[in-house]
């Protein structure tokens, strides 16, 4: 197929997937059928791509003109194909795994769900595959507003308030910073396009430069870097397949990737570097790292451990963007994948424990190994692969991260990854060690047996952890892929 | 024969078919004849404004005589633009008004408010197109005439203190700008825009000049409702019928900033007055305090309607902020501004137009729910709500782009800033009805309601759609915009 209507019918594929869900509510089945076909055709899709990148092309295509002077333009580069790939095969896992989960748990207003998630990947796809940074915006927004029916999914109180947050951090940092900084880098090049080695360099006083790095890093409210990061706690008020595909991955993912695409098109790498108007923005992200997680550490319930736990690993990408080095960047592309599988991981596992067990609380779930062995094996790996020990996916992230660190001569942001991780087993480690080796909390009747959670999210567990332990040993292609990046 | 007469018969379709609205009586034949004349004159400004574009400004003199004896008509890319937005949003509310009218005006005195609706069309539409000063302040009165008594037939009977306010502040502003036009003709001889345009810089440091330009500037704020002289529009658009608030929400304001940027840019456009008078500085000041102090007032207003009057207040304040950068870039986002906010505001005022017919309420509580019982009502709310924030793929976005890129050409970095914060104040008025909509539940005693009738729909829908369509292609509105700009600022015929 044409690469330019593959990128074009990424974008429409889950669209008409949104519309033909909300027409097949009558017949569950049906719609669940619909969701898994354009969930696979998605991926088909990205995957067909994969090819013709790798090999150095870089398709693109211009849908048609906004402003003057300005398109709605795709083009496809390494980083955007692994931030797709990454969405588009989780997508499908979690498609499995949402059947299971949201029958399960006797979820209301579920053709509306399918619908508005099948809308949130389409724009997923349009942050990664898009052209410029005006494309990149608007998906970026649709992505802020598509899912904002998911987090308040329940339509209780709670999940009207974490709405607000939800819309007022991410709109408000969007529009308020974001916005102003796309448009000044308008006024200042006369283009918005992303271009190896950026398009900034001479084309303003370092100042200049700096507070619009500022306003990009922080205005892409999606990295939840802090003090901006309260939306993410928030969004965990919804059902477990968003928490655990968009706000581990989509959403989340997008924010970050938004920050290495800025940092390397539009400000570029070797220019940051020569300047160092980044060098307190690591320092943020490595404040972060840390304060973060300390919270998850401080947390009980489940889901809001993981989410602290999220902002945490997501300001490691920041930081490797902020390093401003060929490494660092390669090392945020590579934490971005090997992230995003163990967590959704870890995010599958605490739906799977609340659909099953009920419980969703860390200290509840004392004993409960013996009941759910799998969901806690799977749990168990994925939170070593999170504090990124081999032979699990996630240490190559930390690797790269690292080696970044160094080479940009910074040795203190080594010892920041290092401590981070360490502490990271002190929240992690304790839910699945618990589960395995601590008795039953008195009085409370765990089912006989093995009990565990209905077989499409068993699935969809069992293929995202094999695939934690296949990351570590074939990384190769994703990290020939990001290295690309720079190959002029 | 038609074609070379079409300036002319802009205005007077809709004026003659005033009174033979009146001789019509039954309200549905009224309301037939009233639609097809406002589709005639939608057309109309169509073909002119294509006409501009191909061939530039046309001028027209009247009954044959020349100025400045007679009266020219002329018609440039921005008057053609204006009229086509007055047209536009008068030819769609017409679909909009049967029903609305129907269960808000007195049955016998429909056919009177339809001709009314027409006579108050046709002053707006001869407001844009006119180049003669005084013939100006005719339709001037005419318009305004007939939309204080459009006010005041308001079901509420606060309609009729708030037409009474309407009227007292309306005729200030009239006088005001009928006495710069006396100045002016003191000291130029002519009433005509053209002529006056080039006699004004040879006398433009007298004290009279001076005088009349603070006369005329004072006069058409008050009109057009820049704060602090926007106190009369809340209790207008929140109490007058549905369908007369979509209306003069969208034209009447609309059409005094085109008068502000004429006075501005074309009477005085040899004359330094941006810069060197000041004007331009004292009105980047009221705009941004109107820009915020009538959207904080917004968040506040349990009466949706009036709620939506304060967040015009605080459009229009964006609109005199392109204004006032008197930059090409500004002049732009003004003018884009003057479109996109017309249609995106008749669209929010046409669901509360459906609202009040079917729940008879547009306090914040009757919403509650409603996004299950009126879905496509709603569902435009929201997006129409999403262009008063200015999200992208919305006509909002595009406005607040070139705004904010102005500011920034400027270097003034800090009204870039404003901006962007009063459009978060906007997601919060907007919002506030959104949840109530979505996540309150009805009222237990709420009646059970029915989505509006289909042509309230269409009209909806048609502006809605128009929010969208303009905000995803926005190469066509702004090329008449940057277009008007450019002609206004640097070719300046």
């Amino acid at each position: 197929m044409n690469p330019g209507s593959a990128i074009l019918l990424a974008l429409a594929v889950p669209l008409t997937g949104a519309v033909l869900i909300s027409r097949t509510g009558f017949s569950p089945n049906l719609r669940e059928g619909v969701t898994l076909t354009t969930a696979g055709v998605l991926f088909a899709l990205v995957a067909s791509l994969f090819g013709e990148v790798f090999a150095g092309a870089r398709p693109e295509v211009v849908l048609f003109q906004m402003l003057p002077g300005l398109n709605i333009a795709f083009k496809v580069e390494p980083l955007g194909m692994v931030f797709a790939g990454v969405a588009s095969f989780l997508w499908l896992v979690t498609s499995i795994y949402s059947i299971g989960y949201m029958r399960g748990h006797n979820e209301k207003n579920q053709t509306r769900f399918y619908a508005f998630f099948a809308i949130a990947l389409s724009a997923a796809m349009g942050v990664a595959f898009a052209g410029n940074m005006l494309t990149l915006f608007i998906f970026y927004e649709i992505l802020t507003l598509s899912t904002f029916p998911l987090v308040t999914h329940s339509g209780s109180s709670a999940a009207k308030r974490s709405g607000r947050i939800y819309l007022g951090l991410l709109l408000g940092t969007s529009i308020g910073l974001q916005l102003i900084a796309i448009i000044w880098t308008w006024t200042l090049t006369g283009t918005l396009d992303f271009q190896a080695g950026g398009i900034l360099e001479g084309k303003a006083a370092k100042g200049v430069i700096g507070v619009l790095l500022a306003l990009y890093v922080f205005g892409i409210g999606k990295t939840a870097l802090m003090p901006f990061h309260r939306w993410l706690p928030a969004a965990m008020v919804a059902p477990t397949p968003v928490s655990a595909l968009l706000h581990a991955v989509a959403v989340v993912k997008a924010g970050v990737f938004t920050v290495l695409k800025v940092t390397v098109y539009i400000f570029g790498v070797d220019f940051l570097a020569e300047l160092g108007v980044s060098d307190w923005l690591q320092y943020i992200a490595a404040a972060t790292i840390l304060i973060a997680t300390l919270v998850a550490m401080t947390q009980n319930n489940l889901k809001a451990m993981l989410a602290y736990s999220t902002i945490s690993q997501l300001s490691y990408i920041v930081l490797g963007a902020m390093l401003v080095n060929e490494i660092s960047i390669v090392g945020g592309g590579m934490h971005l994948v090997m992230h995003a599988f163990a967590k959704i991981t870890l995010f599958f596992c605490a739906g799977a424990i609340m659909v099953t067990l009920h419980k969703t609380e860390i200290s509840d779930m004392k004993g409960i190994g013996r009941t759910m062995p799998i969901t806690c094996a799977a749990f168990l790996i994925a939170s070593l692969s999170i504090i990124g020990l081999p032979p699990f996916g996630g240490m190559w992230g930390k690797w790269y991260l690292a080696l970044g660190a160094l080479e940009a001569d910074k040795l203190v942001m080594v010892g920041v990854l290092m401590l981070s991780s360490l502490l990271s087993m002190t929240y992690l480690l304790p839910v699945p060690l618990r589960a395995f080796f601590s008795k039953p909390i008195a009085g409370e009747e765990l089912p006989e047996g093995i009990k565990e959670a209905p077989w499409p999210c068993l699935l969809a567990i069992a293929i995202t952890s094999a695939s934690i332990l296949l990351l570590f040993f074939f990384s190769g292609p994703i990290l020939a892929m990001l290295q690309l990046i720079f190959t002029r | 024969m038609i074609a070379a007469n079409l300036p002319i018969l802009q205005v007077i379709a809709p004026l003659l078919s005033a009174p033979l609205c009146v001789l019509l009586r039954r309200p549905g034949a009224a309301w037939a004849f009233a639609l097809a004349v406002t589709w005639a004159s939608f057309a109309i400004a169509l073909t002119l404004l294509s006409q501009v574009l191909e061939s530039g400004p046309i001028s027209y003199e009247i009954g044959g005589w020349a100025a400045p004896f007679g009266i020219e008509y002329r018609v440039d890319m921005i008057s053609a633009f204006v009229l086509v937005i007055v047209s536009a949003i008068g030819s769609a509310i017409m679909l909009f008004a049967r029903h609305s009218v129907a269960s808000e005006i007195r049955r016998e005195r429909i056919y009177l408010f339809y001709a009314m609706y027409l006579l108050c069309l046709s002053g707006l539409l001869g407001i844009a197109i006119t180049g003669d000063t005084f013939n100006l302040f005719v339709f001037l009165e005419i318009s305004s005439l007939s939309s204080y008594v459009l006010i005041s037939l308001g079901q509420d009977k606060r309609a009729l203190t708030a037409a009474f306010r309407y009227l007292v502040m309306g005729a200030i502003g009239a006088t005001f700008y009928i006495i710069g036009v006396g100045l002016m003709y003191m000291m130029t001889g002519t009433l005509n825009i053209a002529d006056l345009a080039v006699r004004l810089p040879a006398v433009a440091s007298t004290t009279t000049i001076l005088a009349a330009l603070a006369f005329l500037t004072v006069g058409i704020s008050l009109k057009l409702a820049l704060f602090p002289l926007h106190a009369w529009l809340p209790g207008a658009y929140a109490y007058a019928p549905s369908m007369v608030t979509a209306f003069m929400a969208a034209t009447a304001t609309k059409v005094a900033v085109y008068i502000l940027i004429r006075i501005l840019f074309t009477i005085f456009g040899g004359v330094d007055v941006m810069a060197g008078m000041h004007v331009g500085v004292i009105l980047t000041g009221l705009a941004v305090i109107a820009m915020f102090a009538a959207s904080t007032t917004a968040i506040f207003q349990p009466n949706l309607k009036r709620m939506l009057a304060y967040s015009s207040v605080a459009q229009i304040g964006y609109i005199i902020l392109g204004i006032s950068f008197a930059s090409e870039t500004g002049l732009a986002g003004g003018i884009i501004h003057l479109f996109n906010h017309a249609v995106t505001k008749s669209a929010l005022f046409m669901v509360m137009g459906c609202v009040v017919l079917r729940v008879g309420s547009v306090n914040i509580r009757a919403f509650d729910g409603l996004g299950a019982r009126m879905p496509l009502t709603m569902a435009a709310f929201v997006i129409a709500g999403l262009s008063l924030i200015g999200i992208p793929l919305t006509v909002g976005f595009i406005s607040k782009w070139y705004l904010i890129l102005a500011a920034l050409e400027k270097g003034w970095w800090p009204i870039a800033v404003v901006v962007v914060l009063s459009s978060l104040l906007a997601v919060i008025y907007v919002w506030r009805v959104v949840e109530a909509a979505y996540f309150r539940p009805a009222a237990a005693d709420a009646p059970e309601i029915s989505e509006a009738p289909a042509s309230m729909l269409i009209a909806l829908w048609l502006m809605t759609g128009a929010s969208v369509y303009f905000g995803v292609d926005a190469t066509r509105t702004l090329d008449v915009a940057l277009g008007a700009a450019k002609l206004l600022l640097v070719d300046r015929i």
